[in-house]
């Protein structure tokens, strides 16, 4: 695997790795560093968008940064217009368009700009394809969730749990799969429904669903749209147990909040800050998980058993001096299908991962829409 | 939680509750909405007061820490929106439903603008009322728990079917509805009475508003609302102007978009975009099959008819 | 000359108030109001660069504002524009699909043309014939049918259609390269653009020119009127709404193929909506509607200046354009009021759209 090599590799500058890479002259050093950064929702959404803007102000706090943002700009040619002009009017020479869609038009526009790095947050660059001032960086999100399917497996007094999802894309099925291995890890007999919203923020659909999982006996919820205020505050109103998502949801939910899994991006975008500061050069691809520092969890709520903390934190630790795969056959999907075999192991860098389409046993859903 | 199999009774719970927390929003804009068509105006702007309405009350409730005195705030701006809408309309040649969707886009963009600061707090919310004590299943308690707000709807959609029954100023506002010449003739203030029933009915949708973010879903963000003031105005249609009418549309309404989160949680997973769209489906077939060219509807004030 | 003076005196004075309200606005806000005008106009109109921005924007405003406009002459309040976008995108895709390979680009891009239009026309043409056979109010059901659209596209996209290789963001296959629109010259607009303009002034013709547009036009003015002299009221009704749908599903086909290259989730972008104020302000005139877009995409370019420069929310140009978008259809009570904008003889240049709500007093 080429991307072990390379975090190997980073490990070393003590960022995460380097695969292709260009050179930023250390010019930029003598005048502020310019960065600007795109979202595809409202800033302050206490979720996806809002773990970027809090990464973007943390930056932002460096007085040799000039950082600026926008906020809901469409995955259509509006991001193309707004990447141009963060670079004709404002002199952006890093741009973070961070919303999964941005990626095909930031392609169609990286070659006409060869002084701007476009840091974009997915993963999909690819060295023999893409332009070198072209990057992405994503973190390994599924591993807190695993976590949290660990603590709610021993906190779960039904074995049901469920999980509020906005569309069935891989990046989703895996945290939900992350989140059933987990569960099943302690409790063998735990399910998961699944509901599917169909969009990224629909608050009325998402409490429907939350109230109808309570109703069917469910006592831990967990999510993965874009803000999970409504999901979690609605399972506290229920008094059931919830896990948060994207930032710390602890606030919201006082009696029955677990853990979480929650986005570190202030370091992503300091390091990356340091290194145009030093005149480095910039990895186009960054990825790590909880070793790396890029996800984290969410402290542990008030109610969660001893024994649970001491379990996740032993897994925690094996996620943290590499030891720890998820993906250990034999695994069988949810149709009763091996999806991988007894022996066969893919580590969290694996790229088969990364086009998911399955949902593991105990998973109720499917992955139609 | 005793975990116990409820299964497919359980969805019947689901919509149930679901056609109460769903529908209570529906109920109130629909009111509203009835009120202002009976005296003769559209308002096709009330989706901007209903966000505006939550936006508000969500703000005042956190910073009062009393959420009925958010309500109120929701009502006011309701009524003042109402108001501008009552006032470009009474011009000549000033279209009612062209104003409503000016408005309604200037409604939501003033309270995206002054409700960023609200979207991170928690702000007090409105309180409910256990009817289901009585039973031990839990999922039949969750959906009887009852937002006082749902019960003033309840009672008001009566209140304002006799209102407009028995009622000297109901009987005004049909007559205005009924036809502006008549009115005039008899001496009504037509403009006055549209817009009263404009600024009430505005209030009331500001009303509806509330209840989305201080009880259900009951937080404020950008996406809180995906239209319910816009269909709410189709419900009035199919609800025939009757208020009553108004309760059991905004209950199918509810129940209907509840039943697509419903099914997927006991495992029926296939097509639910197709089942979120079911209330959509469902108005404009009931929409369909209802109307006729030939005749005037039942129930639909005289000034909207042009029969041709 | 003279009568032309009202008709655009009265709206750019409409817009004119409406920034003088705006600027009181962004004052309370806490910003500099000269400031931010000066940013409006910098990230609009200030450059070259910010002039390709707006006119971007403005390409599918064009065609999306037709979908509001053409009804409204016939008298019909119409608000499918978005629905009609997504049916158009996303049926000009399945095109683009099959032919790609088949047929040469020019003929793949034309039939993609077509069955988006046809699309988009049949969509919003049911409308128009739910009003007037059936007599189901078109705004509630162009309206439903935005949403059952918007529905049907991510069902399809999220599911059966979907390329396997669009991992995160489903979509369907694509079109191919060969069958994209390309850029204007050397420039980053797309062309788009040019069919935008090219509709916008077709259809003008069509509707001043003609003795269809003059038909609906009578029909807008007063359906009665029109029966007794013996016009294909229903004919006319019909056919404006399928012409502003098709120019609709137009803009829809473009987004697939000078944009995305395939059709998802994205074609759901709010042009539609945001046609409808441009129909508005343009008074449904196909024309102005040209000029009404540009001036609408110039205000959606200059959010991000907004955004950086001033620390103010998105949310401010939604403010701006409801402000210029009530105050445009207030002024419609100023026409021939106003003494000094009034010709000698006064030809009857009657505001269309307003015309069958114009007894507003008097019985229907």
């Amino acid at each position: 695997m080429k991307r072990r090599t390379f975090l190997k590799g980073l490990a070393s500058v003590g960022v995460m790795g380097a695969m292709g890479e260009f050179g930023i002259s250390g010019a930029f050093a003598a005048d502020k560093v310019k960065m600007g950064f795109i979202y595809v929702g409202p800033r302050d959404d206490y979720g996806y968008n809002q773990a970027h803007f809090e990464g973007k102000s943390a930056v932002a706090k460096q007085d040799w940064i000039k950082a600026f943002d926008e906020e809901n700009v469409p995955e259509t040619i509006e991001v193309i217009k707004t990447m141009e002009s963060m670079i004709n009017l404002d002199g952006a020479q890093v741009l973070f368009p961070t919303s999964f869609g941005y990626f095909p038009h930031i392609l169609k526009i990286a070659e006409k700009y060869p002084k701007v790095m476009f840091l974009h947050c997915g993963g999909l660059y690819d060295a023999s394809k893409h332009p070198k001032n072209v990057g992405s960086y994503f973190g390994y999100i599924d591993e807190p969730v695993y976590l949290s399917g660990i603590v709610a497996g021993h906190m779960s007094k039904t074995g049901k749990l469920g999980y509020i999802a906005a569309i069935p894309i891989p990046q989703v099925l895996r945290n939900i799969n992350n989140f059933m291995i987990g569960a099943r890890s302690v409790n063998p007999k735990a399910t998961c429904n699944v509901v599917f919203t169909g969009g990224w923020a629909n608050p009325v659909k998402e409490a429907e669903s939350a109230n109808s999982m309570v109703d069917q006996g469910i006592d831990v919820l967990t999510c993965h749209v874009d803000s999970p205020k409504v999901v979690v505050e609605t399972a506290e109103k229920r008094g059931v147990m919830c896990c948060g998502y994207h930032t710390n949801q602890a606030t919201l939910a006082p009696k029955g909040f677990l853990t979480g899994a929650e986005w570190n991006w202030s370091k992503v975008y300091a390091d990356y800050a340091a290194m145009i500061k030093d005149g480095k050069t910039i990895p186009n691809l960054v990825r790590g998980g909880i070793k790396e520092g890029i996800v984290k969890s969410s402290p542990y709520g008030a109610s969660v058993s001893e024994k649970a903390k001491k379990h996740a934190d032993e897994v925690r630790a094996k996620f943290m001096d590499g030891s720890m795969v998820v993906y250990k056959g034999p695994i069988k999907d949810n149709k009763g299908a091996i999806v991988i075999p007894a022996g066969k192991e893919y580590k969290q860098t694996d790229i088969w991962l990364e086009s998911m389409d399955w949902l593991v046993e105990g998973v109720v859903g499917t992955t139609k829409s | 939680m005793n975990g116990e199999e409820v299964g497919l009774i359980g969805i019947l719970f689901a919509v149930l509750g679901g056609a109460i927390r769903v529908g209570t929003p529906f109920l109130f804009v629909s009111l509203g909405e009835c009120l202002t068509e009976r005296s003769g105006r559209i308002n096709l702007g009330l989706e901007g007061n209903l966000v505006m309405g939550a936006m508000l009350a969500y703000g005042i409730s956190y910073i009062s820490g009393s959420p009925w005195l958010g309500v109120l705030a929701a009502a006011g701006a309701g009524s003042l929106l109402g108001l501008v809408h009552a006032l470009l309309c009474q011009q000549p040649r000033v279209n009612d439903i062209a104003v409503g969707i000016a408005l309604m886009l200037f409604g939501t963009g003033l309270a995206f603008f002054w409700g960023k600061p609200f979207i991170q707090p928690t702000a007090p919310h409105l309180p409910a009322i256990s009817l289901g004590g009585w039973s031990d299943m839990p999922a039949l308690r969750a959906a009887l728990e009852i937002n006082v707000l749902f019960i003033i709807g309840i009672i008001l959609a009566p209140a304002l079917a006799w209102f407009f029954r028995t009622s000297r100023w109901g009987l005004n506002v049909r007559c205005v509805g009924e036809s502006t010449e008549a009115a005039l003739a008899m001496g009504l203030k037509v403009n006055r009475v549209r817009l009263l029933s404009t600024m009430v009915g505005g209030a009331l949708a500001g009303v509806g508003g509330s209840f989305l973010s201080l009880y259900y879903p009951g937080s404020w963000n950008e996406g809180l609302s995906s239209g319910q003031g816009l269909m709410a105005v189709a419900l009035v249609i199919f609800a025939r102007w009757d208020p009553v009418k108004c309760v059991y549309a905004s209950l199918l309404f509810g129940g209907a978009a509840a039943l697509g989160p419903a099914l997927q949680s006991v495992g029926v997973t296939w097509g639910y975009y197709l089942f979120n769209a079911a209330p959509y489906v469902l108005t404009l077939a009931i929409m369909i099959a209802t109307s006729s060219a030939k005749r005037r509807l039942p129930g639909m004030p005289g000034v909207f008819s042009n029969v041709k | 000359m003279m009568r032309h003076l009202e008709t655009i005196a009265i709206p750019v004075g409409a817009v004119a108030v409406s920034l003088v309200l705006f600027g009181v606005f962004i004052t309370i806000a806490g910003a500099n109001p000269l400031e931010v005008f000066a940013s409006i106009y910098r990230g609009a109109f200030g450059s070259w660069f910010a002039w390709q921005d707006t006119l971007v924007r403005a390409a599918p405003l064009m065609l999306t504002a037709l979908c509001t406009a053409l009804p409204a002459r016939a008298g019909l309040i119409v608000i499918g524009g978005e629905g009609a976008v997504v049916v158009g995108g996303f049926c000009a895709a399945l095109v683009g699909i099959v032919l790609n390979g088949v047929l040469p680009p020019l003929l793949v891009i034309s039939s993609m043309v077509l069955v988006g239009a046809l699309a988009g026309g049949i969509w919003v043409g049911a409308a128009g014939a739910l009003r007037h056979y059936r007599g189901v109010n078109e705004t509630i059901s162009s309206l439903l049918l935005n949403y059952i659209a918007i529905a049907l596209l991510n069902f399809f996209v999220v599911g059966v259609l979907k390329d396997p290789a669009t991992l995160n963001k489903p979509s369907t296959f694509p079109i191919g390269d060969a069958n994209m629109i390309g850029a204007i010259g050397e420039s980053s607009i797309h062309w788009g653009l040019g069919y935008g303009i090219i509709v916008c002034v077709a259809l003008w013709f069509l509707m001043r020119r003609t003795t269809f547009g003059f038909g609906v036009d009578v029909v807008g003015g007063n359906v009665r009127a029109a029966q007794l002299t013996g016009l294909p009221v229903g004919r006319l009704i019909v056919s404006a709404c399928v012409l502003g749908g098709a120019a609709a599903g137009i803009a829809g086909m473009i987004e697939v193929a000078a944009v995305h290259g395939r059709a998802n989730t994205s074609l759901n972008a709010g042009y539609g909506y945001a046609g409808i104020l441009v129909a508005f302000l343009a008074r449904h005139n196909p024309i102005a509607i040209i000029p009404v877009a540009i001036l609408l995409g110039g205000i959606r370019a200059s959010s991000g200046v907004l955004q950086r420069a001033h620390d103010l929310p998105d949310a401010t140009t939604l403010v701006l354009q409801g402000l210029i978008f009530v105050l445009i259809l207030a002024s419609e009570a100023l026409y021939g009021r106003i003494p000094w904008l009034q010709p000698k003889a006064p030809p009857k240049e009657q505001p269309v759209m307003q015309a069958k709500e114009q007894p507003k007093e008097q019985p229907a």
